[in-house]
């Protein structure tokens, strides 16, 4: 029973830690309706750079932190360019050439997905040979020792992560609903040509958001790494899986969602680890995703794509 | 007001518009006609900025809106009602409104003015809250009108309002559109259901094959014979 206990309460906190690289994610395919596959070797190649400072030149944590965040956006806006630059126009042109269309249906779509793949393969390899070595030690801000409330123990470091990604949560939420910005980006989600129409700058909309996704995915990546205080190249994988599965279950459209759907992913396989180690772990992971796909691809919280 | 002096824009190697020129006044209610696939849709497509021409010019009180972005030309005054409605489907009916007023930055203004459409269009009131997508069609045509007039365009833009539609919502779109005209608005309509646009408008273009094939006041139109067959259904139809 305590088992079970202290089982949910780590569940939790890894699955806060998936919500928190699922947000970038989320908030770029919302715009673009692509996805980008770059985008956890974006988070990964940005956090190489902040462990080649470190090692090098000793960098302390408070300067890695801002170089991260830079270097993400900076790749951000290369894989931008790449893969997705002028899909917004090209959507236009496209959109209009029936005139009861879905600008979500075009040849780029398969274009902008391969691309991607192939920048993914491209940054990690740019990382590798930055530091070739499978251990990198990176910034430590690592607790010593665990908190112990009643049965259950845990970091406080890994308590603080969670609720950054809580916060992240509700405050992308509020700035969804509450602000011109968030009025603008849930437009162009909605329905791009309809987005043009109304006045808002679309394109424009698509890259700010881009911008803003990897700096947040340069933001989770240190946050996550700077509790383990390493990094491998198995990094920029685990972010996109673990992003991925958290957006795709809870549903792409909403930040809340992700965050339900990282931790409902995080305890599910927090408890199939318990029952049956590390590869029944794995299973759950997929598992859950196909579960989800088969009853409600919407995701948790997403809403079911409607006909205008 | 609005002057388009040949206009052509074209889908790859097909030509949809093959130099159209027209115009519409200010003040007045100005109707195209034409069958399916004339290239009325992609006319209206280019004007506000999402298609743009091979060739030609299109000044909108002088000045020449090819080559702006279609937020710089709602900007300039100028709005769509687009065919299919187009509405905003996973946001509220407010939100929809508010999305229309997005260039604007007066506050108060704004609150003000969806005010207004929820008088002009009672419905929309009732479902205020509600997701734009579950509205009926004609529910969310009124939406697509008062989404548009949201950023106080000076010359709507009306790409048949009346498709699809039962003919009491039609009646009604009709009676909203000679309410605008009266309150001053200039509009621009792209229709096929001829009857219902010479109650409206005061100046008639017809579209063939992307090419203006008749221009004339709705007198003039009622008084041409092809037109009379094959738009308003002829007497004298042989």
């Amino acid at each position: 029973m305590l088992d079970l206990l202290q089982l949910t309460v780590d569940g939790l906190l890894d699955g806060a830690a998936y919500a928190l690289v699922g947000f970038g994610l989320a908030l770029t395919f919302g715009t673009l309706r692509r996805l980008n596959l770059a985008y956890g070797a974006s988070a990964m190649l940005a956090a190489y750079i902040g462990s080649w400072l470190f090692q090098r030149h000793g960098t302390p944590w408070w300067t890695v932190l801002p170089v991260v965040v830079v270097s993400a956006v900076v790749i951000g806006f290369y894989v931008e360019r790449l893969c997705f630059a002028g899909l917004g126009e090209k959507q236009r042109a496209g959109a209009s050439r029936a005139s009861g269309f879905d600008a979500g249906r075009d040849g780029y779509q398969v274009v902008a997905l391969a691309s991607s793949f192939a920048i993914w393969m491209q940054l990690e390899q740019l990382a590798t040979l930055l530091l070739p070595r499978h251990l990198n030690p990176f910034p430590s801000l690592a607790a010593g020792g665990e908190w112990e409330l009643g049965p259950v123990a845990f970091g406080p470091d890994r308590l603080a992560l969670a609720l950054l990604a809580v916060g992240f949560a509700f405050a992308l939420h509020r700035w969804l609903h509450g602000t011109r910005g968030g009025l603008a980006w849930r437009a162009t989600s909605d329905h791009a040509t309809a987005a043009h129409l109304s006045g808002i700058p679309v394109v424009r909309v698509q890259v700010v958001a881009f911008a803003a996704a990897s700096a947040m995915a340069g933001m989770a990546a240190f946050a996550l790494l700077s509790i383990d205080g390493q990094v491998t190249p198995m990094f920029g994988m685990w972010v996109l899986i673990k992003g991925l599965a958290a957006a795709m279950i809870g549903g792409l459209a909403a930040p809340t969602g992700v965050l339900a759907g990282g931790l409902l992913l995080g305890v599910v396989e927090a408890h199939a680890q318990g029952l049956g180690g590390a590869l029944a772990r794995d299973f759950a992971t997929y598992a859950l995703v196909f579960a989800v796909l088969l009853w409600r691809p919407q995701g948790l919280l997403g809403r079911p794509a409607q006909l205008a | 007001m609005l002057e388009i002096n040949d206009v052509a824009t074209a889908y790859g190697k097909i030509e949809a518009l093959k130099g159209v020129s027209l115009q519409a006044k200010e003040g007045q209610v100005t109707c195209l006609l034409g069958p399916n696939g004339a290239g009325k849709t992609t006319l209206m497509m280019t004007l506000s900025g999402i298609l743009k021409p091979k060739r030609g010019s299109i000044k909108f009180e002088g000045e020449e809106l090819v080559g702006r972005s279609p937020a710089e030309i709602v900007a300039r005054g100028l709005a769509l009602v687009p065919e299919n409605r187009l509405v905003f489907p996973a946001m509220t009916v407010r939100d929809n409104l508010l999305a229309g007023a997005y260039r604007r930055k007066d506050r108060a203004a704004i609150r003000d003015d969806i005010e207004k459409m929820f008088e002009r269009f009672p419905r929309l009131k009732e479902r205020e809250a509600q997701l734009a997508g579950t509205l009926s069609g004609g529910e969310q045509q009124m939406l697509a009108v008062a989404r548009a007039l949201m950023s106080r365009p000076r010359l709507l833009l009306m790409d048949e309002p009346s498709l699809g539609l039962a003919p009491l919502v039609i009646a009604e779109i009709f009676r909203i559109i000679s309410q605008l005209h009266a309150e001053g608005v200039s509009i621009f309509l792209v229709e096929q259901n001829a009857h219902m646009a010479m109650k409206v408008a005061q100046h008639f273009y017809l579209m063939e094959q992307g090419r203006i094939g008749f221009s004339g006041s709705p007198d003039q139109l009622a008084s041409d014979d092809v037109i009379q067959r094959a738009y308003l259904g002829s007497r004298k139809a042989a």
